[in-house]
């Protein structure tokens, strides 16, 4: 037994240490960026908001935050109406090639970004529209329909099949039962998978740094500074990043995914 | 489920819902895929892409030892960190599948996921600064009279920046694989003498193979498809294909050619994937 208890202690350390690795990037960003030496290491020089304030004086940041903003509220709304549709149609509809037509939603994020990238870049030029804001939005309304997808899908699996019907019975239209009971019932799951999908659109840089021209987004102007030189301020915009997106995954976290975690377990107990 | 039993030639309530992705995956996932693989026939004349279709492209690419070179680096290098991921994460996953409450679970794989929302690029240029020479790690280091090493633009870099990208994703597939096996079968076999150790490498990986396998296929097509680690971490020298189609996009302007690079990168995640899949839901021989 002891031998069982010490291997049961090994495991719960090694744990940690995958933990350690996981997180030390992470940490190390946010220290980095209250520190005043231009090539942190230790010990640490002193305390500073430098970096804090030259990403705010910055012009290129400001423009590239209002653009990585753009991009990421209209690929969350396009994505989360593509990845409803899909969901919708693959929960109550069998039809031929109901196979590839998933595999059409669900195949991009299996393809390298940098490969998209490149396909991207060359079409968008072909169709006259390379450098356009909105080619980054079509571009990441591809790359992130399918996690929207998921979400609600996983959702509509929780709806009880005879609730339709019922509005059918009860003498309401396809449309009408949509707007007054499926759409209601899914809305946790469609405000959670516009959260993910912007979360995703805004740290996304392959393709953006391809097809942006001069919309430059955030991501892509950390890749243009971690590209010239050593410069701290990539932590700084860096954390600004972090609390965007975790911002908006907490709030997918809240409003579905805790949810539908607790739903399904309640639903095999019972 | 009671459907509406009416036969429409064209139900529009239906088509409302299943057409827009196909219309929008046709203009901007399928159209430029099937543009990328025509336009590794084109030709570039005089700096500008002449539509034609021609094998010079082709020729020129799969020609050269440096593209082999490339292709071998980066087809070994993702290998490697597939096998080191897989490695490091199966302990891991082991402990949080099988040794922890269901609360500190669901705890572990919240925090795994945060990963996937802090900037990849920010988390890379922390480990450039970590790993330098005068950096976190050789400082301390110092302290204790080792070093400095070397850890920047060698393939121990590479795999650090890979590690970054795949490992919290190869953690989590494995414990979810891990936790839906039957725990019972486990026990039965140590009941009938199966030695812990035994019991994990013939009951348990078994029967989480498909699983496991699912994350290695990602954790691969991850690494494989990456250039931010190869480049900052790695130094790039030999370029591993990614990299090579950016530097052919960007500075050579020779996009037919890095189309090439593309589908050769494609046609090979195929074969690894179909591969993989095969391999994952064969049903085992009764043996």
């Amino acid at each position: 037994m002891t031998l069982e208890r010490g291997l049961t202690w090994f495991l719960r350390a090694w744990v940690g240490v995958v933990f350690v690795f996981v997180f030390t990037p992470i940490i190390f960003s946010l220290i980095f960026s209250f520190n005043s030496q231009r090539f942190p290491t230790i010990p640490l020089g002193e305390f500073s908001t430098q970096w804090y304030e030259t990403i705010l004086a910055d012009r290129d940041v400001w423009q590239a935050a209002w653009t990585s903003i753009i991009v990421a509220v209209s690929t969350s709304i396009l994505a989360t109406f593509l990845g409803f549709c899909t969901a919708y149609s693959d929960y109550r509809y069998n039809f031929r090639f109901k196979g590839a037509y998933l595999a059409l939603i669900l195949l991009p994020p299996t393809i390298p970004l940098i490969i998209m990238a490149l396909a991207m870049l060359a079409w968008f030029s072909r169709i006259g529209a390379s450098g356009q804001v909105w080619s980054i939005i079509a571009a990441h309304t591809v790359l992130t329909a399918p996690f929207a997808m998921a979400i609600i899908r996983l959702r509509l699996s929780q709806m009880d099949d005879n609730l339709e019907a019922a509005a059918w019975n009860l003498g309401a239209s396809e449309w009408a039962t949509m707007r007054h009971v499926v759409l209601p019932f899914c809305k946790p799951a469609i405000v959670s998978a516009a959260c993910l999908c912007a979360a995703v659109s805004f740290d996304e840089f392959a393709i953006a740094w391809f097809v942006s021209g001069l919309n430059k987004t955030v991501p892509v102007v950390i890749l243009e500074i971690v590209t010239g030189n050593i410069d701290p301020q990539v932590n700084a915009i860096g954390t600004f990043v972090f609390l965007t997106s975790m911002t908006l995954v907490v709030a997918a976290q809240l409003l579905f995914i805790a949810r539908a975690a607790r739903g399904m377990k309640q639903g095999a107990e019972t | 489920m009671t459907l509406p039993a009416k036969k429409k030639s064209f139900d529009l309530y239906a088509m409302t819902w299943r057409l827009p992705i196909i219309v929008w995956q046709l203009i901007f996932f399928v159209g430029p895929l099937l543009f990328m693989l025509a336009m590794s026939f084109f030709v570039v004349k005089n700096y500008r892409m002449v539509e034609a279709f021609e094998f010079t492209n082709w020729e020129r690419m799969l020609g050269r030892g440096y593209f082999w070179d490339s292709y071998l680096l980066t087809l070994g290098l993702a290998s490697l960190s597939t096998i080191v991921a897989m490695v490091i994460a199966f302990p891991a996953a082991y402990a949080l599948a099988f040794k922890v409450s269901d609360n500190v679970r669901r705890w572990a794989i919240f925090l795994l996921i945060i990963p996937f929302f802090t900037s990849y690029l920010v988390r890379t240029f922390a480990w450039y600064v970590i790993l330098a020479e005068s950096g976190v790690i050789n400082a301390f280091l110092g302290y204790l009279g080792l070093g400095p090493y070397t850890m920047l633009n060698t393939k121990f870099g590479t795999l650090v920046g890979y590690m970054t990208l795949t490992l919290p994703l190869v953690v989590i597939l494995q414990t979810f694989a891990l936790s839906n096996i039957d725990t019972r079968l486990v026990e039965a076999a140590q009941n009938l003498g199966c030695k812990p150790f035994a019991a994990v490498w013939r009951v348990v990986i078994p029967l989480a193979k498909t699983g496991l396998i699912i994350a290695a296929l990602f954790c691969f097509i991850l690494s494989f498809g990456d250039f931010v680690a190869p480049y900052y971490l790695g130094g790039s020298k030999p370029p591993t294909l990614p990299i090579l189609i950016i530097d052919t996009t960007k500075s050579g302007q020779q996009w037919p050619r890095a189309a090439v690079v593309a589908v050769v990168m494609m046609v090979t995640l195929f074969a690894v994937a179909y591969a993989a899949l095969t391999a994952a839901y064969r049903k085992r021989g009764r043996t």
